[in-house]
């Protein structure tokens, strides 16, 4: 176990390095000159070459990557251009509402889709499997940031259910005491309620949204496992032995289909990383997308160069983490 | 001319017995084909100019003047998203096209040369495969800056693994099938095996792939324009027409963004309706 998990990881080495040229090559080879980034435009020649010589930039390109190497190993991103606080640091005290939203839309999405599609599996084409189906079209085929405003008219303007977009917590109440950093569980471990209550009612509407996105792929990738689990010949020879139906759906079918749900998963989240930033621009939620949001918009490329790496290898962990799970889970798998 | 007739009958009467059989692949083909006339017939059908303001006229909610309502400088929504139609199919189909035409040549080259330079071709596609698809494009779109060619290569460079990875499974089945042996057995070149016995036969998956990619390409490109990364004002493409409403939606004015998003979800559902079909069409087993 060790020795694969060992093997694994070292396979990542060529890949977060691979990514690490990526994200060096597309923010200082192809903008042209960073030092129009840095500099005012009135500024001397002199000085832009001070600048220029002080930040490296005359460097042969290698030698700037091999720095930038160093740096990241180092845990040095460089500095925003615009916090003009080190990018780590900016990246770290943003992660804690990032992943809170999307924790908690995933939670959503996988209580509600894993039941969904079991439902639709075992009843198969009854109206059960076509809501299903239906749900499914429709929640890969709606845009999230769409569907974000369609619910805050709906639920915001008619309904005055919810709170208007006002990131994680109303601008009236206190934030609870930071233990973990999530809302939530802070207010909750502090009795809290009514951080807790104006929490949940921020909370809702953007995980909802992203949990009706990432619902689809997981409902279908359930359906389509337990339809195989259902139709094989374990399943023939439980019930054959008259195992009751529900023993059968959820002790022999649900174990075998649950691989497969666990890789879309990981896929899922992947899209969740990029949806976050859509759906965080529409809820003013202050997490890494409304950063990378910024940084684009201002052209702080050390803190867009930041994020990519730092959601890319996010997600390569995840599924280093899925393949691990994958050898726990499934016998079959350890050689 | 009366044989003519028959034969297109018969031919319309097939068509109608394929739809029955596969309704909503039907479904699928039927919405994107009907944008497409739409989008082509855009200029006789819209009502107004999608360029024209009208200050008198802003904010107005639909009515038979404004079927979809007006936008904040007066503008017709409903023409804007007509017109969006050729700007967003144009997207979405440039960014596949391009994704596709890469990818493959990447992935038929590694699987016919193999070995060394098989290796380097697929870790680089692992490279790019690394990365969240949505943010890679962000990344790309926010460098190069906002235009449509941009915006259109962003997407596109997110696609090349998905491509280039299905033609080298494919190309390796293919190489290794009897018709292919057949044909180095009766003399036919590498060239002519190539581009006659082996494009062909893996083209089916391809072509089922790009129309679930279609989607999500118009999907993505709708995104980074909504965040401004993508086409600018005044285009209608529909990702900027929705971010232009979204801060009236707290207002209450809805149909500036509802419109285009509505245009968005179905344009995106048709593709996947097909490419889902046709995905069942060719494994029996998922039926």
């Amino acid at each position: 176990m060790a020795a694969f998990v060992a093997r694994r990881i070292l396979l990542l080495i060529p890949v977060l390095l691979g990514v690490t040229v990526v994200t060096f090559t597309l923010t200082r080879v192809i903008p042209g000159n960073p030092i129009d980034l840095m500099v005012s435009p009135l500024a001397s020649e002199e000085t832009r070459e001070r600048i220029a010589e002080n930040a490296g930039l005359n460097d042969p390109i290698w030698i700037q990557y091999l720095r930038y190497i160093e740096g990241v190993t180092r845990g040095d991103f460089g500095d925003s251009f615009v916090t003009n606080q080190p990018v780590l640091d900016d990246l770290t005290s943003r992660f804690m509402p990032t992943f809170e939203l999307t924790l908690f839309a995933m939670l959503l999405a996988i209580a509600l889709a894993v039941p969904l599609g079991i439902a639709a599996a075992v009843w198969r084409g009854t109206w059960i499997d076509h809501v299903s189906r239906l749900l499914a079209v429709f929640g890969v085929a709606m845009p999230v940031f769409w569907v974000s405003l369609v619910a805050i008219y709906v639920f915001f303007f008619l309904l005055h259910w919810l709170p208007a977009p006002q990131g994680r917590i109303s601008v009236m109440i206190p934030p609870p005491d930071r233990i973990s950093g999530l809302y939530t569980i802070d207010s909750l471990l502090t009795g809290n309620w009514q951080a807790l209550k104006s929490t949940v009612q921020s909370l809702l509407m953007p995980a909802a949204v992203l949990a009706f996105a990432a619902m689809a792929p997981l409902a279908r990738i359930t359906r389509a496992s337990m339809i195989e689990a259902l139709e094989s010949d374990y399943t023939r020879a439980a019930r054959s032995l008259g195992l009751p139906e529900s023993s059968i759906v959820f002790r022999h079918a649900l174990r075998n289909a649950i691989l497969p749900l666990i890789t879309m998963i990981a896929i899922v989240y992947g899209y969740l990383l990029g949806g976050v930033v859509l759906v965080e621009n529409v809820f003013a939620w202050p997490g890494l997308g409304r950063y990378v949001y910024n940084a684009i918009a201002s052209s702080d490329y050390p803190a867009l160069q930041g994020f990519i790496l730092y959601s890319t290898t996010v997600y390569v962990l995840l599924f280093l983490l899925v393949d691990i799970l994958y050898v726990l889970l499934d016998p079959r798998v350890r050689l | 001319m009366a044989e003519i007739a028959v034969h297109m009958t018969r031919r319309l009467a097939g068509l109608s017995k394929w739809c029955r059989r596969n309704p909503i692949t039907a479904l699928g083909f039927g919405i994107i084909v009907g944008l497409g006339i739409l989008g082509l017939l855009a200029p006789l059908i819209a009502p107004y100019d999608p360029y024209a303001l009208n200050p008198r006229e802003k904010m107005q909610a639909p009515s038979l003047n404004h079927l979809f309502g007006t936008g904040i400088f007066g503008e017709d929504i409903f023409s804007r998203v007509l017109y969006g139609i050729r700007i967003d199919f144009g997207i979405g189909l440039g960014a596949v096209a391009i994704g596709l035409f890469t990818g493959s040549t990447v992935g038929v080259i590694a699987g016919y040369y193999g070995g060394r330079i098989d290796e380097v071709c697929m870790r680089l596609m692992d490279i790019v495969a690394a990365f969240p698809g949505f943010i890679l494009a962000m990344a790309i779109a926010g460098v190069l800056g906002p235009s449509i060619p941009n915006l259109i290569i962003a997407i596109a460079v997110v696609n090349v693994p998905v491509y280039a990875r299905l033609s080298r499974s494919r190309f390796l089945v293919i190489r290794s099938s009897l018709y292919a042996l057949a044909a180095r057995g009766v003399g036919a070149s590498d060239v002519r095996i190539l581009a006659w016995h082996l494009l062909p036969n893996s083209l089916a998956p391809i072509f089922v792939q790009s129309t679930l990619q279609c989607g999500w390409a118009i999907l993505d490109a709708a995104g980074l324009s909504f965040i401004g990364l993508g086409v600018r004002l005044p285009t209608p493409e529909w990702g900027v027409m929705i971010g232009l409403g979204a801060p009236r939606i707290i207002t209450g004015q809805w149909w500036i963004s509802f419109f285009p998003g509505l245009a968005i979800a179905i344009t995106v559902m048709g593709f996947n309706l097909i490419g889902d079909g046709l995905q069942d069409l060719l494994d029996p087993r998922r039926k």
